[in-house]
């Protein structure tokens, strides 16, 4: 072994280390986490198989059930299947620490330098790219069969689903460090919150015509409001009210998903 | 740096280093008044079975865990008020598997080296460079998820050493792997200290691995160290050599045993009525004389053999117990600290 080429101890280290360097710790984490999907990029078609399966399944249902034209039934059905993508991807991220944490690297991410809030926001930005590429696939995957697109409401559509999966992801990765004595609760509660959040949101099947402690329940879903932005913004009706309601209650998840996610990670060891 | 001129040379300094659990609403004591002085450059074995503390004691010097009481200077940097500073400067390798299951070998590397503020170009080349020594060139594509346990150590090793710290602990390095990875794995631990000076803490539970490679021993006990100095010091001076001699009748091992009693100065037993047995200090230097009294006295030994202690007998010495017997028992203490602590935290 040569000893030429091999720096002495501690010649890693940059010359002013005292400084916290939040930015660039958030942007590494973020580049960790998105490695293994840029190197399996197909892991992202393959998660996409629920959604798929509800497009494949449950769409033709509703085109056959109802009068209207196959392009407005789409035009209703394709931005609720986005942002159960968003969910459903979102709601389970946290697993991934979970895992992290069972095995170890974790722990050696906790030793190395850098600032814990990185450690959660990296994670959650990372959300954003999936659920762009996700999106991107179904909806060019849906114009074929008639799902009509306006571009400028989809770009910003997109925009507030990576909103939204930030701050869920952020809730799943605090629910993950939550839970890292018993795993069975991470599954437990979040089976037991993405269903129920999902069918309360009208994603899948109009609430207009359900019970009202249902439509109220909906009023009151965060979610609800995104669905529905989604649907307004695709339809090209990009400065509405509908829209603004929708952002809001994305940029308030994602508040919220950041300061609990942040304080977990704080707490972590 | 900012540390005093006499404890400069020191490279952890804890004093009063004091953690309580609460488990099932009672106090655990996992470590209590743990004073330490590591000079630069030593090598240090923590020596104690499953659930001492060793763990515990660990996790509190590289930041993980807050202490209940007590603190330390580990690096020139305080683990309370500066444990950024701390981070920076050492290594650690953890019991669990440092890289990330669905990560590729290299990428981890890449990422760790990012962690610690290396230029990306540094980072390629040291890692190659440590991907290289430790046989792990060939799989720097390969997924974490599809690695030998001997090759996830390998890379915990790498990644633990990419940044070159002055100061690396290791947590249990070789639990899990079989003979020939151990002595591979503590070659390459020997090779870094001797080519870059780097200190070494090392917990363990193989007596061998601290009889072998550390030149200082510090022996835990249920939350307290109980022993530290050398291991030949520690053996010379707590657990005697065990010496047996055999005889020919009865009559002889009878008339011997009063004799051999005398001349080591300690008490002599009988595993069988043809052979006596005596622990002794020093059994290299008495033997020779126990042997010329007995030909002298006309009871001569038939058979003799000197068995010199290892640092388990060190253990029972000090405690009573057998370290070996102990891995089970203790377990419960300590298990979980790894991963993080399933007990909730006192804080004083």
């Amino acid at each position: 072994m040569t000893t030429t080429t091999r720096p002495p101890a501690g010649a890693g280290i940059p010359t002013d280390p005292a400084a916290p360097t939040p930015v660039r710790d958030t942007w590494n984490v973020m580049v960790r986490e998105l490695r293994p999907v840029v190197r399996d990029p197909f892991s992202l078609i393959f998660s996409l198989l629920q959604p798929l399966v509800f497009l494949g399944l449950f769409g033709p249902l509703l085109v056959s059930g109802s009068t209207a034209p196959v392009s407005e039934t789409l035009a209703w059905f394709v931005p609720g299947i986005l942002v159960m993508i968003a969910l459903f991807g979102s709601g389970v991220t946290g697993s991934n620490l979970l895992f992290e944490m069972q095995t170890g690297s974790h722990e050696r991410t906790l030793v190395a330098p850098i600032t814990r809030s990185s450690l959660l926001i990296g994670r959650a930005l990372k959300e954003m790219g999936p659920i762009i590429v996700q999106a991107a696939v179904i909806i060019l995957a849906t114009m074929p069969f008639g799902f009509q697109v306006n571009w400028a409401g989809a770009l910003i559509g997109l925009v507030l689903l990576a909103i939204f999966g930030v701050g869920l992801g952020s809730l799943s990765y605090a629910l993950a460090l939550a839970s890292r004595k018993k795993d069975w609760l991470f599954w437990a509660i979040q089976q037991a919150t993405l269903f129920p959040l999902m069918i309360l949101s009208g994603m899948l099947l109009p609430l207009e015509n359900g019970p009202d402690w249902m439509k109220v329940a909906a009023a009151i879903n965060p979610l609800s409001s995104i669905v529905a932005a989604e649907r307004a913004l695709f339809a090209g009706d990009i400065a509405s009210d509908t829209v603004v309601w929708g952002f809001i209650a994305a940029l308030i998840l994602a508040a919220l998903g950041l300061v609990v996610g942040i304080r977990a990670m704080q707490k972590a060891r | 740096m900012n540390s005093t001129s006499t404890h400069s040379d020191l490279m952890i300094h804890a004093s009063k280093l004091t953690k309580q659990f609460t488990v099932k609403r009672e106090r655990v004591n996992a470590v209590t008044d743990l004073d330490l002085e590591v000079r630069h450059g030593e090598l240090v074995a923590f020596l104690g079975p499953n659930g001492a503390g060793k763990t515990t004691s660990l996790r509190m010097l590289t930041t993980l865990l807050p202490p209940t009481s007590g603190t330390a200077v580990v690096a020139g940097h305080n683990v309370l008020t500066d444990p950024a500073g701390v981070r920076r400067r050492i290594g650690y390798i953890g019991q669990g598997s440092s890289a990330g299951h669905n990560q590729r070998v290299r990428d981890e590397m890449l990422s760790q080296g990012a962690f610690y503020g290396m230029s990306r170009r540094d980072t390629e080349t040291r890692a190659d460079e440590l991907l290289e020594s430790l046989d792990l060139a060939p799989l720097a594509k390969r997924g974490v998820i599809s690695l030998s346990g001997g090759q996830k150590r390998r890379l915990d090793i790498a990644l633990g050493l990419l940044h070159s710290p002055e100061l690396l602990f290791l947590d249990e390095p070789s639990t899990g792997l079989d003979p020939q990875s151990r002595a591979n794995l503590w070659q390459h631990i020997l090779t870094l200290r001797r080519e870059q000076g780097t200190t070494i803490f090392v917990t363990t539970h193989y007596l061998e691995e601290a009889d072998l490679f550390a030149e200082r021993v510090m022996v835990m006990d249920a939350g307290r160290v109980i022993a530290d100095d050398t291991a030949s010091a520690l053996k010379s001076t707590l657990a005697g050599d065990l010496m047996t001699l055999g005889f020919e009748s009865d009559r002889d091992a009878v008339a011997a045993s009063d004799i051999i009693a005398r001349v080591t100065s300690a008490e002599a037993s009988a595993p069988s009525p043809l052979t006596i047995a005596v622990t002794a200090i020093g059994g290299d230097r008495l033997l020779p004389r126990v042997l010329r009294e007995l030909d002298a006295a006309g009871h001569p030994a038939v058979t003799a053999t000197l068995r010199q202690p290892t640092l388990d007998d060190v253990f029972l010495a000090l405690t009573g117990r057998s370290l070996r017997e102990e891995g089970e028992v203790a377990a419960e203490t300590e298990t979980g600290t790894t991963h993080g602590d399933p007990k909730e935290e006192v804080r004083a």
